[in-house]
């Protein structure tokens, strides 16, 4: 739903570090996208292809990598991978109980590119 | 064309929001100025709890309040209606408020003589709950029609709030809305979140918001 404004983001990202490393052109832009995040990867790179024409990162692919959910039992304080997309709670694989507090799973973050 | 590189970034591409965010909480914490994110539906009774809270706090406290909306101005005309310094910040097709929103916001409240500024967000479960508005508390609602099964559809929004509202209660007889299958889901995926059940037609449940408002606002400024 709000793909615009995050691609708006990641081309100004993008485009800092392609400058700071000299290159003349951005092949592909790897990320790495929260499990916990309702964007629509093929609506980032439609985005970004109207967004960058005109830059450096004008034809740039986009490879987006999903990371995923991790919670903190309130327990016994496990960390753990949580299935979001299923209907059952989480359960903390070291003691069985439901439910805790999220550790990570919303984060958006440009791990590297690819430049020429 | 020359060789293709690899070149390492790591950084998080909402940066800027992060970091506009936290000079808003600063900035607030300086002035002693709780500033509470209140999400939800549309429809669900932001505005209508935000009516509530003018109404049982006026002598209490002072409030400000930042009302968000993709257009119109009938939110902050309502509250400013009850003698509340109210701010309407039109998000122009945006679905959320973001940090550098909220500051434009608090720059034209005078935040300095305030003790609790309410920001409503734009009604939408899904895109507030990923920005930073750079607010101490975040709180949402959930109203009865809407459905018991939200905390599996919107589990973002659910993970990142403090307190729950649930409001409309006086739909529950009406409804097949199980209140212990909502409560038990919302509590897995955060089990620090407090939840309320209210409803702002009837007043019942009403005084235990005003309560949890007030002892936030006294913590926050030391009182406690």
């Amino acid at each position: 739903m709000h793909e615009l404004p995050i691609t708006e983001s990641i081309l100004n990202v993008v485009l800092k570090h392609a400058k700071m490393n000299g290159a003349r052109r951005v092949v592909t832009v790897y990320l790495q996208v929260g499990k916990l995040s309702d964007l629509e990867d093929d609506w980032i790179q439609r985005y970004f292809n109207y967004l960058s024409k005109g830059t450096p990162a004008e034809g740039a692919k986009l490879k987006i990598e999903r990371t995923p959910v991790r919670m903190k039992c309130h327990a016994c304080s496990t960390s753990y991978e949580a299935e979001m997309a299923k209907k059952d709670d989480p359960v903390c694989p070291a003691c069985g109980e439901k439910g805790g507090t999220l550790l990570s799973g919303r984060e958006y973050i440009i791990k590297e590119m690819e430049v020429q | 064309m020359g060789d293709i590189r690899l070149i390492e970034v790591k950084e998080e591409i909402l940066s800027d929001n992060i970091k506009q965010a936290a000079e808003v909480r600063e900035r607030l914490r300086k002035t002693k100025t709780l500033l509470l994110n209140l999400m939800s539906s549309p429809g669900s009774g932001k505005t209508s709890l935000i009516l509530q809270t003018v109404e049982s706090l006026k002598g209490a406290m002072r409030i400000g309040v930042i009302e968000a909306d993709i257009d119109s101005t009938v939110d902050a005309e309502k509250v400013a209606a009850r003698g509340v310094p109210a701010l309407q910040l039109r998000t122009g097709g945006f679905c959320h408020l973001d940090a550098t929103m909220v500051t434009q916001g608090v720059d034209a409240l005078a935040v300095k003589e305030l003790d609790l500024v309410i920001i409503e967000n734009v009604g939408n479960l899904v895109c507030p709950a990923e920005f930073d508005t750079g607010a101490h508390k975040n709180v949402m609602i959930l109203s009865v029609p809407e459905g018991d099964d939200k905390p599996l559809k919107y589990p973002l929004m659910f993970s990142v709030c403090d307190l729950l509202v649930v409001n409309k209660i006086d739909y529950l007889s009406l409804s097949d809305f199980d209140m212990a299958a909502f409560r038990r889901r919302a509590l897995s995926l955060n089990s620090r979140i407090t939840i309320l059940e209210v409803s702002c037609k009837t007043g019942a449940g009403i005084r235990g918001w005003i309560d949890w408002l007030k002892s936030e606002v006294a913590a926050f400024k030391g009182l406690e």
